[in-house]
Order: C-alpha cells, then structure tokens, then sequence
C-alpha cells in the first residue's frame, strides 16, 4: 500500500489512528481474548466457560491435569474446532470465529502440535520453506523462487534452532528432539504474532531441555507465546505466568510459586 | 526416501531416454526394414504401442493425483473417457457424408434415431481447433467442479475413493443412454479421417505413435517440474500431514483442485490420444473397473516417482496383450495377483525395486 502523503488520521500523535478492518489491534495490551468458551463432545464438556486473556509480547505457560482442556483451547484459538458458545478476538478487532485454519494461520497464529509434525519426505531446508510467510495461494507457490532475503531468513532460522548442519537432509531421520526444533522454526519462518506451543519439551534430554528453554525465553517479547506442558521443571525455568486449567476452565492463574502453593491446585494434581 | 518421492534422476533418465529411442526407433522400423523383417512393425503393432503409451500418460497423470497427492481417486479413468469422446466427436464429424446414411451433418447413429438436428453440444466439433481445447476443457471442467465441491467439503479417504468411483459409474450409465447424444453403447466410431489424413493409413498411425510418445515425454518434464516446485512441495505436504499444511496457511483444498484439475487435463489428452488409434470410444471405457486398473498400473510401476507409473502402464498392458491372446481367462486373476503380490512385497512397486538396487551398488 503507498503512504498517503497527508494521513488526516496523523495530524496530531496524540490522536490514535483508527484501526482498519483485519488489522491488529493491541492498543490494551492484550492480543488474544477468549471469552465464555464452551465446547462440548457428545455432552462432553471439553471447556466450560473458559476466559483467558494473554497479553502482547507475554510468555504464558498452561498446565492442568490430563483432560483439562489445553489441546481443546488450541484448537479454538486455531480454528480447528469452534465453539458451542463465547468469542474468541485477536486483539480488539478480528474475531476469530469467522476465519477458517489457513485465514488464522496468514493472519499471525502459528500452532505446533503435540505430536511433532514435520513433513517427513522433504529436507529441513524445505520445511522451513514451506513454512515462510509468504503468498500461499497455488498458482505463486507455482513461480516461487527464493531471493537473497529469504535465504538468510530460513539461514537465520536454521541457526536458531541448531540445525544449520542438517539443512539437506530430510526431516524424517532427525532425532525427536530435532523434529521439536523444526518445528519450533516452521513457527518462526511463518513470523507469528502469537505462537500456541503444545508440549515442546516431551521426549527431549535435559540439554535439550535446556536449549529449548534458552530458546523460547529468547523469543519473547518479540511474539506472544502459550506454552503447553507437562514438565513442572522445565515450566518453572520458562513461566513468567502460569495458568492452571481444571475441568475446561481456569483454576487459577499467578506465578510458579503462587500457583503451586494454591491448595486447589494440589488437591486437582495430588486427589483428594 | 525423498528421492523415490522427488524422482531419482538416473532412472527417470534412463526411462526418458528409452522413450525417445522408442519414438525414433519404431517408425524406423517401420520405413526401413521390409514387412518380412522379425524387427518390422506393421502398422498394427505400431498402434498397438501407441496405445501403451497413452495409457502410460494415463498411469502418470493419476500418480500425480495419488503418489504426489495422496488422493486416491478411484474415477480417474472418467477424465480420459471424457478426452476420447471429445475427440471422437471431431472425428465423427470428419466422416460427412461417408457415413451408412450419407447425412452430411449427422453422424449415422443420430440419423438411425431419427433426430433431425445435430445437438448443440455437437456444434463446433467438427473444427479441430475447437475439438482440440475441448479435449483438455471438458475433464477439466468436470474435475473442478467435482474437487471443489469434494475438497472444499474435506472429503478425504476412503469416502473420497467412493465418491470417484461412483462418479465414473454415474457418467457410464449416462453416456449408455440414446438420449445423451453420444452413440449408446456403441459409442463413436468408423472414422474416417483426421486432419485431412485417411486415419487407417500407415503413416498416420505412425504419426499418432510419435504424438502419443511426443505428449508422453512433455507431460512427463512437465510434471517433474512441477514436482520441483513449491507447488509440488505443498502437494507432497498435503499427502504427509494435510492439517499441517493447513496450520501453516495454506488452503489444502486449492492445492487439490490445482493438481486434480491438471492431472485430469492430461488423462484427457490421453484419451484423445487413445480414440483414433483404437478407431472407436464408447461408454465401457467409464466402467470403474477400468479406473481401477490404472490404480494397479501405478501400485506395481511405483508411485510418487512418474517414471513408476509410465514402466507399470506399459508392462501391465504389454502383459494383458499376450495373456489375453494366450489365455484370455486367466487375464484378471493374473492381474488380481499381482497387485496382492506387489502391494505385499513391494509396497513401493518396481520402481522402489529399481531404487534399492541402485543403492545397494552405490554402497
């Protein structure tokens, strides 16, 4: 779009610029809103109620009992399984139940499963290429050629997640840990604004429990990012904030210390 | 594993350069050596292998939608039905007042039904350079309409293969009936000529054997580019992990659409191909059990490589030509079996076989 020369909305700083339709707003902070969310399978109750607000730029981390609703609570954010009831907004303005998977993804959020999921038959170059920000439609994926640029971006990639010396070969033969990366760089390349990370750590060694680690607390700020995991240690290494999921809602939210000190947590974790 | 998904080069080479030799060499055969020659081909052989290689460019075509794609579309054989009736209604319209009844409109089945005007659908056909976008137009055509509608709706899997077959069955028992404007089931046939040329004589059906092999060749680099790109990354993806490629903002279902509409366009020419070599078109070729043979041309060639399904096509219908002559029951039960054999144990066809091979003397 070219600059207009005048932009009667900028006369003054002071003055904030309206927002234009489908483009984010975190004017308050705040980049995604999850409110009242209830899903249901065959009477089910996957999430119940659920209100959720995660800030710009914050690294969240969720925890919660097998069932609670995490994997459930991504799928929302992403499109893959909507809502019986409550909104979903991505910043104040774009609601998230109107986009499909891809409208979601092209518009800044970026999800990496539980189950490492890399295309196995293509190179880790190709992974990363596949997943760059760019045109996704068919017939300019059909021209596409890779300039100087976005070389360096997939290069800069690379050595972020330790695997510029694999980058010819092919994904299926990387070790578990590997595929994790990968796939924690296919986040990268696609520039999210917010990234849903679903348990980055399980089946890792401590060093690469450790690198992981490194490598998320070196990516906030610049991305909003929800974390999903089991390992209580690895959490308290990363977690700013921590939110415990119970039964589809939210049980309670603060710090590690806070929340593993909250008697309600213990009883959900420990039984009664 | 890549390089049996991405084409392993050495043999696709080896397979492009039989091709040429193939294409140069029979018509040399055919002009040079005289009739008593053990090496001469009469102008029947030749057609015969231009029909091999028509379904070689059939068997390609479907590996782009199910080895690249992951699709297996169980119908494919109603895109190249489509082609073939395309262009038999050209050649239809060539045959003029020739025909039984002498009508210079009306081909003789419209006449012997007593119509007394040639359909709309029929207009235009009998000038090839409007049979001839037809050719790729009407499978395409189909194929969108038909992927949008399933794709769009994500009908994968098993239900999809249902769906493609049903579809292919839906279109037989329409083309059987009078009504349709199509022949029945006798279909198009007693051409006469093509182009200008008499389609019997021996240096046309040279000429289509070289075209089938020219049209071969280029869908072939076609395709192999094609596999090379992004685009065919993506395609590859979607065959992997289609939710995936899905979360990283693609839209699975265009992707589909892109590559089954191509992929329908170029059995479509294959089939345009196949009609004046074989001299008629008619509705059996819909049946689904032909589609399901161009499934087992590509199981036992080796999917995902091209090259696979252009050595299973030939071989198995090179097979099905001397075992029909010989021992015509025992055709389907041989081919029965080794689809169970291959799919058993050679779960990547012979061109897994070919791959294994080469690595084995590479080590």
């Amino acid at each position: 779009m070219t600059k207009p020369l005048i932009d009667r909305y900028k006369t003054f700083d002071i003055v904030r610029r309206p927002v234009r339709p489908g483009e984010l707003d975190v004017s308050h902070k705040t980049i995604l809103y999850l409110e009242d969310v209830s899903v249901s399978f065959d009477g089910f109750k996957a999430l119940n109620n659920l209100s959720l607000y995660i800030d710009n730029g914050e690294l969240r981390c969720l925890i919660g009992p097998n069932g609670a609703g995490k994997t459930t609570l991504m799928d929302v954010i992403t499109g893959k399984t909507k809502p019986d009831s409550g909104s979903v907004f991505f910043g104040q303005t774009i609601d998230l139940l109107e986009m499909d998977e891809p409208a979601i993804a092209q518009a800044g959020i970026c999800r990496k499963f539980q189950k490492p999921s890399v295309f196995e038959n293509l190179s880790v170059f190709e992974n990363l290429e596949l997943a760059m920000k760019a045109d996704k439609g068919a017939w300019p994926a059909l021209f596409a050629k890779l300039n100087g640029e976005q070389r360096d971006r997939i290069e800069e990639v690379l050595t972020s997640i330790g695997l510029t010396e694999h980058r010819k070969q092919q994904a299926g033969i990387l070790s578990h840990g590997q595929k994790q990366w990968l796939e924690i760089g296919m986040l990268l390349m696609q520039e999210p604004k917010v990234m849903l990370v679903d348990e980055p750590v399980a089946g890792m060694t401590h060093q690469e429990i450790d690198r992981t680690a490194e490598l998320l607390l070196s990516l906030q700020g610049k991305h909003s990012i929800v974390v999903v995991e089991h390992d209580m240690e690895f959490v308290r290494s990363i977690a700013r904030k921590v939110t415990v999921l119970h039964e589809g809602s939210v049980l309670t939210e603060g710090t590690m210390d806070e929340v593993q000190n909250d008697p309600r947590v213990i009883q959900v974790y420990l039984g009664d | 594993m890549k390089s049996l998904f991405l084409s392993n080069d050495k043999t696709a080479n080896v397979v492009l350069f039989l091709l040429i030799a193939l294409i140069v060499l029979v018509p040399l055969c055919n002009a040079i050596l005289p009739s008593a020659s053990a090496l001469h081909f009469s102008a029947y052989t030749v057609s015969l292998l231009g029909k091999y290689l028509t379904f070689a460019l059939l068997g390609l075509s479907l590996d782009l939608v199910w080895g690249y794609c992951g699709i297996l579309a169980l119908g494919h054989g109603a895109f190249f039905a489509l082609g073939g009736y395309a262009m038999g209604m050209y050649l239809m319209r060539q045959i003029g007042e020739r025909g039984v009844y002498g009508d210079p409109v009306l081909p003789d089945f419209m006449v012997f039904l007593d119509w007394k005007e040639l359909p709309w659908y029929w207009y235009g056909f009998d000038q090839f350079w409007f049979a001839l976008p037809m050719v790729f137009l009407a499978p395409g055509v189909l194929a969108f309409v038909f992927g949008w509608l399933a794709f769009r709706s994500r009908v994968t899997g098993v239900y999809l293969s249902i769906i493609t077959q049903a579809l292919t069955y839906a279109l037989m028992l329409a083309f059987f009936r009078n009504e349709m404007g199509f022949g029945g089931n006798n279909g198009l046939t007693d051409f006469k000529d093509i182009l200008g040329f008499n389609i019997q004589s021996e240096a046309v059906r040279v000429a289509l054997f070289m075209i089938s092999g020219l049209a071969l060749i280029g869908a072939f680099l076609l395709s192999r580019w094609i596999a090379c790109t992004k685009l065919g990354r993506v395609v590859t993806a979607v065959r992997d992990h289609e939710a995936r490629v899905r979360f990283l903002g693609y839209r699975v279902e265009m992707f589909k659409l892109w590559i089954f509409v191509f992929a329908a366009m170029l059995a479509g020419l294959a089939g345009a191909l196949y009609v004046p070599q074989v001299g008629i078109i008619n509705p059996s070729e819909f049946s689904p059990l032909n589609s399901l043979e161009i499934v087992v041309w590509v199981a036992i060639g080796g999917r995902g490589t091209l090259y696979g399904a252009i050595i299973g096509a030939m071989l198995v219908n090179y097979g099905k030509t001397v075992l029909t002559g010989l021992l015509p029951e025992i055709w389907l039960f041989t081919l029965g079996a080794t689809f169970v054999l291959v799919t058993v144990f050679m779960p990547n066809g012979l061109a897994g076989l070919l791959l294994k091979k080469g690595r084995e003397t590479q080590t």
